[in-house]
Parts: structure tokens; sequence; C-alpha cells
């Protein structure tokens, strides 16, 4: 009787622990699925991502030592091991004790979460500034300095494939639900300013390889800035429900070296130069823009 | 208890006039009797939670692959936003309410609750308004779409439907006031002499706390969504900023009422809890007072952190700092708690009954839900946490293996007294492992799907979220399907079982409704009851 419940629980706890470290470890490298927060590609982001690991490991480490104990108790503590309870009610030592501790530890995550949420929230000096407009359901970009602006809309063909029974499988789609017509084209490492407002009902503005998602509410206009590191394509997605297609309106972000961009910049206010500069080869599909 | 005892085994000629009852549905229509009521909130509150599971369901399978393959976005949006009203209102509150009408007058040695008509209004009232909710679904302008939080300007989109969705909130929240008006009066007054505060059970504690918030929050909510309904149909402009109105108010007073509220739904499954474990551990609560007093902490800090909800509209950097350190104190009175409970398990002689299975599967897992809570707490990471299915996993695990497992652990551990028969271990203990398992199949690879960047309420998804979205499909329905059998225990425990129980019921077991017959006599403790220090769990606590 004691010795298979010892065994089944024994074993229990080494079959979720091998389960957790498959998962955690193994299961993104054999199924290419990403199971952790990006990294990202500004400053904000690379310190939301190494202070949600340091706070993943605090959590992870007062979790085992929790449940490490109650685990003993069961194993050990049991009636059908003839263990007879003893009769302690309280310890105002203990309470003492697992009150300051934790108060400790929350100062220790208080203190980079502070300093994150500073460099978050205040702004720089910034070079640049687009204003996002979120409509049901597309967003609307437009570069105040350059007097370039459009809307930005789900690709035609996700817009497609996604219609109930529409006999096309999402895995033929290039980029599913994550493409758009017109992507918002940005400049890298250059300090952005976004002004984020909405026409009709609150949306959110997220690309998680930025670091922050910021909502879009109409009436007011929210703040945010980025300095993208790496050129490069971005994706994310509308993330505060925004009625029937809030699933429906992506965000991709072209980010092009500072030259490249002042080039597409050109090319936009003066569409007939397109000829000219079509050749640039690291500016992606060049043609979406012909119609601006 | 002799007493009692013989009362309720005279012939019925012999009773005293109020303990005739009316046969048939006239007894469940006019009873004033605080165990007839009990049974009808938790009769209730379990088809409640089968309706708001089959639109878990349906959600799970639209969700199973990328692509839509069942059910249209709207519709899908219409899932989301009634699964979540439905399982919160319909199904966890009157839960909770339903243990409290069955529970507190026999832990406290009170004849009924103080208020009984006022009982039998505050549940006749929920089918009604359940009934007019789930009915929008069958009109042309179609169900609540814009999510339970109800955030206009997306809400005032909703046709004419959405009156009788206000309505059947305004009759929820009347329905809850009453029934917390109902627990105050009953805990402060029919304590049986002796019964001094600190000598409660810890249900009684925390339910007595869960009923000041339940008073200060309903009324936020009904104001609340009084607002949307004259912007939506009489013009006025609250929430339309194009009419000088303010779309944040909505949230801030919104989660004033919202944050109270998920402690609404957890503070009496601590209590629950709290008594399961002392019992099968066969050792007194650890700690009883710092349970009390951080039941109260929590209570206290649920009513200044609301905006922690909000962080990604927007507010001015101290007013971040300000929510975000409120919400991580909260971890302190929490874990309080939960060291409490380890500390009562250390050192006991524990069996492992399929309540306590329940009871510690709950520990573990709302102690990972508040974990992920308090990464949910750093404001600036909460910046790419927020809306994504990491939140996803985060509520249904405080939710689904905190709140509903401890009314299930509840329900196994009073089920004996209710019934007078005993449900089948074996059968419960299936029922256990395979919930156990299932909701973590469902919910844990929720958080991976959230990290990767799959924001909450979407119907489709790009393919690279598709592999745990199929996993966390399958756990949800072998999770749904589990239930059934806990359908089958209560009925066999209450039809069929020949196993009949004793008083005592489980051998660790302490409170005064253990020293009540099984099943409890229709009427219980018309004349209080003497205090036995032996017989109540908490009796030497003061010193």
């Amino acid at each position: 009787m004691k010795k298979p419940n010892t065994f089944i629980v024994v074993a229990a706890v080494a079959a979720a622990v091998i389960a957790a470290t498959w998962l955690l470890l193994a299961a993104p490298g054999y199924t290419g699925n990403e199971i952790n927060m990006t990294r990202g590609v500004t400053s904000q982001s690379t310190i939301n991502y190494s202070l949600h690991m340091t706070v993943l490991w605090i959590c992870i480490v007062i979790g085992i030592i929790v449940f490490s104990a109650m685990f003993v108790s069961i194993v050990l503590h049991r009636k059908s091991r003839g263990y007879n309870p003893a009769q302690f009610t309280h310890s105002t030592k203990a309470e003492i004790i697992w009150t300051v501790i934790p108060v400790l530890i929350l100062v220790v995550m208080a203190v980079p979460a502070t300093r994150a949420l500073v460099n978050m929230e205040v702004a720089p000096e910034t070079e640049m500034t687009v204003k996002i407009t979120g409509f049901q359901w597309r967003w609307k970009y437009e570069y105040v300095e350059d007097g370039i602006s459009f809307i930005s809309s789900l690709d035609p063909e996700s817009n497609a494939a996604r219609r109930l029974a529409s006999g096309t499988p999402p895995e033929e789609v290039d980029n599913y639900l994550l493409e758009v017509d017109k992507p918002l084209v940005l400049p890298a490492n250059t300090k952005i300013k976004f002004l984020i407002t909405a026409d009709d009902v609150i949306h959110s503005w997220w690309v998680p390889a930025l670091g922050w998602k910021r909502d879009a509410v109409p009436g007011y206009i929210n703040e945010a800035w980025t300095e993208i590191m790496e050129p490069g394509i971005y994706r994310g997605q509308c993330a505060e429900l925004c009625g029937r297609d809030h699933g429906f309106m992506p965000i991709v972000l072209h980010v092009l070296p500072r030259a490249e961009y002042d080039a597409w910049v050109l090319e936009q206010q003066n569409p007939e130069s397109v000829s000219r500069l079509a050749a640039s080869p690291a500016r992606p599909s060049a043609t979406a823009y012909e119609n601006e | 208890m002799s007493m009692e005892t013989t009362l309720s085994h005279d012939t019925p000629a012999h009773d005293d006039h109020h303990h005739d009852k009316p046969r048939g549905l006239a007894r469940w229509l006019y009873t004033t009797n605080h165990k007839d009521i009990g049974t009808l909130y938790l009769v209730f509150s379990l088809l409640m939670f089968f309706i708001g599971g089959s639109m878990a369901m349906i959600i799970r399978a639209e969700l199973f692959m990328p692509g839509l393959q069942l059910v249209e976005p709207e519709f899908f949006n219409q899932m989301t936003t009634m699964h979540a009203l439905i399982m919160v209102f319909g199904a966890v509150m009157p839960a909770w309410v339903g243990f409290a009408n069955w529970m507190l007058p026999m832990m406290i040695g009170a004849p009924d609750m103080a208020l009984p008509r006022m009982n039998n209004w505050s549940f006749w009232i929920l089918p009604f308004a359940f009934t007019m909710l789930l009915s929008t679904l069958f009109m042309d302008s179609g169900g609540p779409a814009a999510g339970w939080t109800l955030y206009p300007p997306l809400s005032l989109q909703g046709g004419q439907s959405f009156a009788f969705v206000v309505f059947a909130v305004h009759m929820m929240g009347i329905s809850s006031i009453m029934g917390s008006i109902n627990v105050i009066a009953t805990i402060l007054n029919l304590r049986a002499p002796g019964m001094t505060l600190l000598r409660m059970p810890l249900f009684v504690w925390t339910w007595l706390i869960t009923a000041f918030l339940l008073i200060m929050v309903m009324p936020v909510l009904a104001g609340a969504v009084t607002m949307l309904l004259t912007d939506h149909f009489f013009g006025t402009s609250f929430f339309n900023a194009a009419g000088g109105g303010d779309p944040v108010m909505f949230q801030h007073i919104f989660w004033f009422f919202g944050h109270p509220e998920v402690y609404i739904m957890i503070l009496p499954a601590f209590g629950v809890v709290s008594e399961i474990i002392p019992t099968f551990a066969r050792k007194p609560l650890f700690g009883y007072s710092a349970m009390v007093y951080a039941t109260a902490s929590i209570a206290f800090l649920s009513f200044i952190v609301w905006a922690h909800h909000m962080f990604t509209v927007g507010m001015p950097l101290t007013g971040a700092l300000f929510f975000m350190y409120a919400t991580m104190l909260i971890a302190v009175p929490t874990g309080v708690k939960v060291f409490n409970w380890v500390s009562t398990m250390w050192k006991g002689s524990m069996t492992f009954e399929t309540p306590m299975l329940f009871a510690i599967a709950f520990v573990v897992l709302f102690t990972i839900g508040g974990l992920s809570g308090l990464m949910l707490a750093i404001a600036s990471v909460d910046l790419q946490y927020h809306d994504t299915y990491f939140v996803v996993a985060h509520f249904h695990y405080v939710l689904v293996p905190g709140s509903v497992f401890a009314l299930m652990a509840g329900a196994y551990y009073w089920l004996p007294k209710w019934t007078g028969h005993m449900y089948s271990e074996t059968w419960g203990k299936i029922h256990f492992w395979v919930s156990a398992i299932s909701v973590n199949i469902l919910f844990f690879p929720q958080h991976y799907l959230g990290l990767a960047g799959m924001p909450r309420r979407i119907p489709d998804y790009s393919t690279q979220f598709a592999d745990f979205n199929m996993i966390s499909s399958i756990g949800g329905f072998i999770f749904g399907a589990s239930q059934l059998i806990f359908v089958g225990v209560i009925v066999h425990c209450v039809y069929k079982s020949r196993q009949k129980a004793t008083a005592q019921v489980w051998e660790g077991a302490k409170g005064l409704e253990w020293t009540l017959p099984s099943p409890a006599p229709y009427h219980t403790f018309d004349t209080p009851p003497v205090i036995d220090e032996t017989t109540i769990a908490h009796a030497h606590s003061r010193h």
C-alpha cells in the first residue's frame, strides 16, 4: 500500500518535470514553434525581454521551492505511512519571515521594472513622426514631416483564403494573415515618434519586435517612440478587440537602411522618379508602392 | 445534535408547522429554506457551467486549425463574449452563493439565512436574467460581441439586443447585492453564542469579505452599463469622444468593478480550500489569523489596482508606477496564504480523497496563475503581454483550476453531508485526474502562444501558432467531456448510492456542520448549538 503510492507520486513528479523541460527546451527545436517572447530589435524590446526572463526565473525558483515542500510533504506525511499528525497551529516568526522575504524580492524586481518603464515612457528627442490611425479594419499611416500617407490593409491573398470554407489551406499562403498590401516603411537607427489614434473604435497597434503595444483610442492621441536597430521585415497585429475583423488587420514594417529609406521617401513624393530608384535590390517589393 | 435529529425524524403529523413544505415545483418556487435555495443555486450554476462550456468548445473547435472552418468571425466574437459573461455571472458567482446558502448557517450555528424571502428572490431573478441574456443570440442583431468588458465604442455598435444585455446585467447585479446583504446579515447577527468572529471557519470569513466587495462594486457596474445604455439609445455621450465623452473613462469605471470582481470569484475558493486541507491533513489550519488578515488585505488591495488592466491605454508615468507597485504588493498576502496551506499539510497525516486532490491541485495551479499574474504586473513588460494568450492562460489558471477546482473540491467535500450518501470515490478520482491533466494541456500551451505573439479574441491565426492551438483544443475537448463524469458522480450520489454517510463523514473533519446528521435535516439549529471547543476547528486560535 505504502510503496506503490510513493512510487506513483515520484513517477508523476518525474514525468511532469521531464514533460515541462521538453516543452521548454526541446519543443521549439523540433516544431519550429517559438515559445518565448521575442528579443526584438529595439532597446525597449531587449530590456523587456531581459526583464521578462528575470521575473520568469524568479517565479520558477519560487514555484520550485513551494512545490518541492508540498511534494515532500505529500510523499512523507501521509496516513498510509502511519505518520502521526503534528498539532502546531501557528508561528508568528514564520509569518513575519514569509511576509518580509517576498517584500524584499518584490523590491528587487521593482528596481529594474521602474527603470524599464521610465525608459519606455520618457521619449527622447525624435527625428521623425508617424501618425497611426486605426480603422475597422485597417491602419492609416501618415508621415508627418514628409507628407506621405496611405492605408494598409490585409493582403488580398490572405483575405481570400481566410473566408469561411474558402478552399485555400492557410499553409499555401505566404505569411497567412500577417501580410499587408502596403507595409509601413521606416528607417533603421532613427528615433521615431508615433502618434496613435483611432477613428471608430479602440484598436491597439502592436509589433512584438518593437517591444510594446499602444492602444489607439478615438478622441485620444497616444504617443510612443522607437529606434529600430536592424533593417528587416517585422510583423504584428491589432491587439484590442475591434469588431468582426479584429483578427484580420495585420501590421507589417519594412525597415530600411537610412539611405534606402530616404530614396523611398523621394520616390513617394515624386512617383515619376520610380524607374531610377527601382533598381535597388534591398528594397522589398518596390512595385507595391507605385500606385501611391 | 440530538434535538434536531429527533425533530426531523418525527412523523409529519407531529411536525412544527414550518416543517411542512409544498411538494413538486411549488416547493422550489416558494422556498425560503437556505438548503433548498442553496441547491437551486448549485444546480443553476452547473447548468450555466455546461452552457458556457459548450461555447468554449465552439471557440476551441474553431481554433483547432488555422483558417475559418466552422463559424463566422462575428459569431466567434459573440461566443467569446457570452462564454465569459455566462461563466463569470452564471456559473462561478451563483455557485459560490449556493455554497454560502448551504454552508454558512450550518457552519455558524444559525437556523437559516437572516433574510429568507429576499434569499428566494435573489435566486429567482437569475433564471430570468440569463434567459434574457441568452435570448440575444437568437435576435437579429445577435448577442453581445464586444467582449465581456463591453468596452465602448465597440459595444455601442451592437444592435437593439444590447438593451437586453444591459438589463440582464442589472438583474444579476441586483441578485448579487441581495445575496451579499443576506450573507452579511446572517454572519453578523445569527452566529451561535460562543462563535466569535475569530472562531468562524475560514469559508465564513472569506464569504463575509466577498460580500462586502460585492456590495461595493456591483453598483459601479450597474452605473457603467446604464451609461452605455443611454449612450446607445438616448443620445448621451458619456463615452463618445465626438460628443465630449471619454471612452477611457468607461475602462476605469469597469475595472474598478472588474478587479474586485475577480477576487469575488477567488476568495470563497480560498475559504473552501482552507476547510479541506486541514480535514485531510488531520491537522489544524496553520496561521488562522494570518489567513483572515491576508484575505482582508487582498480585498483592500483589489480596490487600488484596477488600472493594471489598462497599461497600454496610455497613462502618466506616475500612474503606471503606482498601479504596478500596488499590483505587485498583492503577491505578499497571496503568498502568505499559499505558505500557510503548505504548512498545514506539513507534518500532517494526509489522505487523498477526491476533495483533497482537488484542493492540492488548486494550490499548485492557482500558484502558477498567481506567478504569471506577478509577471503581468510589471508594467513595461505588460506592454508585450497585454491582450495576448499569455493573459488568457493567466486568468484561466486562476479561474478554472483555481475557482472551479475549489468549487469541485467543495462539492465532493460536502456532497455526503447534503445527500446523506457517499459519492463514488473511484469515479471522483477518475474525474479529478482527467480534469487535472487535461486542464493543463488546455491552458499551459496558451502561455507559449501569447509569448510568441498571438493576440486574444481572434477567430483565426497565422500558421506559426497552429501546433499549440491544436494541443490546447485537444486538452479543451477532454476537459469539457470529463465534466460529464462530474455530473454522473453527483447523479449517482443523489439517487443511486447505497453507501450511507456518517455525521462526521471525514475522519479529520471539524466544525459545526459535521455535528449534524447526514443528510442535514431540512431545518437545523432551531436552537443555537452549544459551542464545544473540540468540535469547532479554530477554537484555540486565540490565546
